[in-house]
């Protein structure tokens, strides 16, 4: 990758106020280090490369973190928002719990093992802390319209987001969606549109719109790198809440891949502010079968990753293209960690699992990442003696359709003791 | 065989502001030259130093991702639109 150097970006886009993006100082492509100014882009004029934000950290210590709300404001210092994030309306996602997961980790045989749970968040997912932050740029870039396109739980989290903020929402699904998921966000806007196609239909119409339209921010589109950032709060949660130090573990799923990568990125920010101590650290990714071309990349030694069609009943990492799928073979490679993926079976087996040994009840994503913890135990590529975290992603509510078949009644018997008796339990 | 090419906000400078261009060519590598040759130094935009498509770039003809057809070589009939976007993603 070659370096271009670029004269320095102006800071401030005409319009926009002083610290509107707090500590971020520019945009720089992830591909070839093109800068821009911080603004509504994201995608590098030079190559389409990823543009991702630059910072210039203050000293920021612990005790200011921990004086924080307890949401990801705590660390707004680290994020690209205003310092008076606190006064605007937002869902407040973040700082869920990290449940120490003695069950699982014994029926795994992991020594050590810890869930961290986004299933409590506002909208019962990780989306509402990439969508607080993509509002906050969206108002500080004076943006009339709050929009996505989705499948499921960032629908969930932009519509119920724009609504706390007051702002018009508009939110674009497939029109084969169940109606239980058009419910979910519906209930938050009146502007749901049902798009005739599949996602990547939904995702290039979110795409073309965005750049015709004045005023409109699509929270992955073009205020993507600024919403992004947001997932770099499970990562220094899950470093705060280990009593502030880097687990040697870590396993999360991968759709684009966005995700996993944040939480590197967090990881790294948090030993080079001297927040924790510097230490190895290895990173895994989950995929399903249908749709693993990452993992499919990672095995097969190579770098370029091949797109596919996805299908698996694991809709919300049925990314076929993933825009970051290379950078999370590097952060697998640097850390020694992996990339595997798990069957449609094995999903829906990891999501009884950890309901039934933590009272969990995960999406199919968490599922994936459950099963594919379980496959890195039994194929030896993640050392069950040190200390692992498990993100889980997301709510089963959400995913009911992929599960209801497999769980139900042990026995239906008549309203008496003794047929009771005679089912054993 | 004319067509029409969608031209994403990042690629407008080369086709001072317009957002959709018509071009000539029945293979998508025969519409790109021929929108080179209108609009000096956009296809070097599009794909890269070994003349293949960029990383970050999706080109669709009519709808379909060329990466999913004959990438280059996908036949670009007449009255095709031609779209070219960004890469992005939801999903984690």
């Amino acid at each position: 990758m070659s370096a271009v150097v670029t004269e320095s970006p102006e800071t401030t886009k005409p319009g926009l106020r002083e610290g509107a993006f707090g500590n971020a100082t520019a945009l720089s492509c992830r591909e070839c280090g093109h800068q821009v100014a911080l603004g509504p882009f994201y995608a590098c004029p030079e190559c389409f490369g990823p543009l991702e934000i630059s910072y210039a950290f203050p000293l920021v210590t612990r005790e200011e973190i921990e004086a924080g709300p307890r949401n990801i404001w705590r660390y707004k210092a680290l994020l690209p928002v205003p310092s008076d994030i606190e006064t605007s309306p937002n869902t407040e996602p973040g700082f869920t719990r990290l449940l120490d997961a003695a069950n699982l980790a014994a029926e795994l045989g992991i020594a050590k093992l810890w869930v961290k749970d986004d299933s409590t968040n506002p909208t019962n997912s990780f989306k509402d802390r990439v969508v607080a932050c993509a509002l906050s740029a969206a108002r500080e870039l004076g943006s009339t319209v709050f929009a996505c396109p989705s499948t499921g739980n960032l629908a969930n989290a932009v519509a119920a987001a724009g609504a706390r903020a007051g702002i018009k929402t508009v939110v674009f699904i497939p029109s084969n969606l169940e109606q239980p998921k058009q419910v979910n966000s519906a209930i938050f806007t009146e502007n749901l549109v049902a798009v005739d196609g599949n996602y990547d239909d939904v995702n290039k119409l979110a795409s073309e719109i965005a750049g015709e339209e004045e005023g409109w921010a699509f929270v992955n589109v073009n205020v993507r790198p600024y919403y992004a950032e947001g997932s770099k709060t499970l990562g220094y949660e899950i470093a705060e809440q280990l009593g502030w130090r880097l687990p040697d573990q870590v396993v999360i799923p991968v759709a684009s891949g966005s995700q996993l990568t944040k939480v590197d990125k967090a990881f790294q920010e948090l030993i080079k502010l001297g927040l924790v101590e510097d230490k190895p650290y290895r990173i895994f990714g989950a995929q399903a079968e249908g749709c693993g071309p990452v993992a499919t990349a990672y095995k097969a030694g190579v770098d370029a990753i091949r797109p596919v069609k996805p299908d698996t009943i694991a809709k919300s990492l049925a990314i076929g293209n993933p825009a970051d799928g290379i950078y999370v073979l590097d952060i697998a490679r640097r850390t020694g960690g992996a990339v595997e993926e798990v069957t449609d079976e094995e999903i829906r087996a990891g999501i009884v699992l950890l309901a039934r040994t933590e009272g969990i009840f995960t999406e199919t994503a968490g599922g994936t990442t459950t099963a594919v913890t379980k496959k890195l135990v039994e194929t030896g590529q993640l050392d069950p003696t040190l200390e692992t975290v498990i993100i889980n992603t997301g709510h089963g509510l959400k995913t009911l359709d992929s599960i209801s078949g497999q769980v139900g009644p042990a026995a239906t018997i008549a309203p008496s003791y003794d047929a009771f008796k005679a089912t054993g339990l | 065989m004319s067509v029409r090419v969608r031209i994403p906000t990042i690629l407008r400078t080369y086709t001072g502001g317009d957002s959709e261009v018509t071009a000539e060519g029945a293979t998508l590598a025969e519409v790109l030259d021929h929108l080179d040759a209108n609009y000096a130094g956009i296809k070097g935009r599009i794909l890269d130093e070994d003349g293949k498509l960029r990383r970050f770039v999706n080109v669709y003809v009519n709808n379909d991702d060329v990466r999913f057809e004959q990438e280059l070589a996908t036949p670009t009939p007449a009255g095709a639109e031609v779209s070219v976007i960004p890469a992005v993603a939801g999903g984690c």
